[in-house]
């Protein structure tokens, strides 16, 4: 996938003037969010599920060679062929290699962020291969040649009226006069389509969700039951993940999963979770002939020995984006690569280097309702300010506002001088706004006056006023 | 050993500044393992086994599902042909070697086809025999493979699955235990499938449609 991401403050102004996109915006994170906060209520346990959680993955993280090591010991014993990868080339070398051996034509494949994060189609198809995206969501972007917005709702920056646009213009063999009023309409023509890929295909390839060192397992969570008919109709099942997906036990995938599509979409679970462990056995009647997990680092065994290590707890549930008031606004293409939302902006610039990624964790309010709906308790806000100052010891920020930040580092060591010169900012600007108690314009601050007035403040600083406030608790 | 594999377990040892051979390292992540302990199980799911089948039954109906009681397993050819025909659908159902359904009495469900082997998209339905359900999350359990093939959950239009009342716990730990009982302390059936409703997506408009790519519906059958 190509990275967009330097381009980020482009892409979210034409993402604001896009009519299309803001209104298939409008309605749905909103509906999200209530679900989730009704899920919530309904569990007492959720927030001390989330402790937890968070616990538990970073005791898995501490000893994560271990558990990879143990994973892969006992998913070998269980028929399967583990595979590893040190970038996203291996992992397009492995399977596209795999896929090759087996004389495949077409590959189906189950919704996969790592899949993107290596660009795993383009390379499928160089080698000759016709790869079927089988996710809904993920098949209506494969034939508009778009990449997912969102990780869980890949198709969320799109309305109905797109996707039957599309169906008509790619499904040519189906009677022009058909139906497709409703989205019920459209649902069942995918299925009749990709039900004939499903079962023709030579390979099948998933992501997994988590994979388990007890049983040496891999995990799939999905509603449409594609990725199961993805990984249960071809020769061979071809798993591709990281290596942070690892969990110690099944209990602990217990707790994961209360969390999980709680967090997502607000449902008590999703329709269907899958545990997958080796190929077919002896008598099955169906199941894969070859299993094979290709285990992908690509940069995350580093960032677990840096001050970012957190990040790497994330099960991908998609609450952050779900509550961002800027990924509300730009949506998720803006952000330029895989993973968008604040989970993007910490993930990355980690994964593509800060040069590249520092418009993201920039481009946030800081308002913290990533981190107060994370179910890993990931502090995300705290994460992107470490990535702004990344991006500053770097050197690269424009000049005007690297100069800015150090008068105002410089200001701000000073106490004395601080307090009197914010003093005397607050007098001056407060006497000077007083009849209107706001600015339309002021010097230095077009870039927030342009849009709305600056409200001026009331003549005494918050440190005056506390000072009061403390001397009348006093008395 | 690969070189990718030696490299990358290399960076995570030096990231977490541990070595290769560490025995302590080693034994913390095996007991963890050995005593898969449980963690927080929701008050919800230490209800009594009446309060497991009607919460069971209470998220299966409004997911969509339909769920009916059945007696004894003597009665379940008829109920299920019965179900068929109240649906519409052809009066056929695939299953896999179950030997719980095969004792089953076919003979009394008139009419009914009976098809054994993997799914196919034409059949009307497929029958699974759970190992058990989940009452917090009104979940059937499945440990799929010769006895009860994976295709058939997932293939035709209509899944029908029956789980014994007995078999209803109220948590996914529970769940696990009786996994460990039937495929031994860290044995696995080749998939096990966690299911809680009739296939559906909401990719379109964000509207939650029934009968994506699994089946369009879900019988669930307590019997006993």
């Amino acid at each position: 996938m190509e990275i967009e991401t330097p381009h980020f403050k482009e892409n979210a102004r034409a993402a604001l003037a896009d009519e299309q996109l803001q209104r298939a915006l409008a309605g749905l994170p909103g509906g999200l969010v209530a679900q989730r906060a009704a899920a919530r209520a309904r569990l007492p346990e959720f927030d001390t599920l989330r402790d937890i959680g968070r616990d538990l993955r970073n005791e898995t993280l501490e000893l994560l060679d271990t558990y990879l090591e143990i994973y892969e010991k006992n998913a070998t014993a269980a028929g399967a062929h583990v595979h590893w990868a040190q970038t996203a080339e291996e992992a397009r070398a492995i399977i596209v290699e795999l896929c090759r051996a087996e004389g495949a034509r077409l590959v189906t494949k189950g919704k996969s962020m790592i899949s993107e994060e290596i660009g795993l189609n383009d390379a499928l198809e160089e080698a000759g291969m016709e790869v079927v995206e089988t996710d809904l969501g993920e098949y209506i972007l494969q034939i508009r040649g778009e990449t997912p917005s969102h990780i869980i709702a890949p198709a969320i920056h799109l309305t109905q009226e797109q996707v039957e646009r599309d169906f008509r213009r790619v499904h040519r063999d189906l009677p022009e006069a058909r139906n497709l009023v409703e989205p019920a309409d459209l649902v069942g023509e995918a299925r009749k389509v990709l039900r004939q890929k499903f079962l023709a295909a030579d390979v099948g390839i998933t992501g997994a969700n988590f994979l388990i060192a007890e049983t040496g397992s891999s995990v799939i969570v999905t509603n449409e039951g594609n990725g199961d008919l993805t990984q249960s109709l071809a020769r061979v099942h071809i798993v591709i993940t990281s290596i942070d997906k690892v969990l110690a036990t099944r209990e602990d995938l217990a707790t994961i999963l209360r969390l999980l599509a709680r967090s997502a979409t607000g449902q008590e679970c999703t329709t269907y979770a899958t545990l997958s462990t080796g190929p077919r056995r002896p008598g099955d009647v169906d199941g894969p002939e070859a299993y094979h997990v290709v285990l992908l680092d690509n940069g995350r065994a580093e960032l677990l020995g840096t001050k970012f290590r957190e990040v790497l707890r994330c099960i991908r549930c998609g609450a952050c984006m779900n509550h961002c008031p800027v990924y509300s606004a730009v949506g998720g293409h803006s952000y330029g690569w895989v993973y968008p939302g604040p989970i993007g902006s910490v993930l990355t610039p980690a994964l593509i280097g800060i040069e590249k990624g520092a418009s993201l964790p920039n481009a946030s309010t800081f308002c913290g309702r990533c981190e107060a709906v994370c179910p890993m308790r990931i502090p995300l806000p705290k994460l992107m300010r470490y990535w702004r100052e990344a991006d500053f010891e770097a050197g690269q920020p424009p000049l005007t506002q690297r100069t800015a930040l150090a008068a105002w580092a410089a200001l701000a060591k000073r106490p004395r001088l601080y307090h009197m010169m914010t003093r005397f900012a607050a007098a001056g600007l407060g006497a000077f706004g007083h009849r209107r108690g706001r600015f339309g314009w002021l010097p230095l601050t077009g870039g927030w006056t342009r849009h709305r007035d600056l409200a001026a403040p009331q003549g005494r600083t918050f440190q005056q006023l506390w000072t009061e406030t403390q001397r009348g608790v006093a008395r | 050993m690969s070189t990718a594999r030696s490299a990358i377990l290399g960076r995570i040892r030096a990231s977490l500044d541990a070595k290769a051979d560490d025995a302590t390292r080693l034994h913390a992540a095996q007991a963890r393992i050995t005593a898969h302990s449980r963690q927080l199980i929701p008050n919800r799911a230490q209800g009594s086994a009446n309060d497991h089948v009607a919460m069971l039954r209470s998220f299966l109906e409004g997911q969509l599902a339909t769920v009916i009681k059945v007696s004894e397993p003597g009665a379940v050819p008829a109920s299920l042909l019965a179900y068929l025909k109240d649906k519409g659908a052809r009066a056929s159902v695939r299953l896999g070697g179950d030997p719980r359904l095969a004792a089953m009495p076919w003979q009394d469900a008139n009419g009914l086809e009976i098809l054994q082997g993997a799914g196919s998209p034409d059949d009307p339905s497929g029958l699974s025999f759970a190992l058990c359900a989940i009452a917090e999350t009104g979940t059937l359990v499945i440990a799929a493979g010769a006895d009860n093939p994976v295709t058939l959950a997932f293939l035709p239009a209509t899944h029908i699955i029956i789980v014994e009342r007995a078999s209803i716990v109220g948590s996914y730990e529970e769940a696990i235990d009786k996994v460990r009982q039937a495929f031994g302390a860290s044995g696995m059936p080749r998939t096990l499938n966690y299911i809680s409703g009739p296939s559906r997506t909401a990719d379109i408009g964000g509207k939650i449609v029934i009968g994506a790519h699994g089946p369009r519906n879900l019988c669930v059958m307590i019997v006993g």
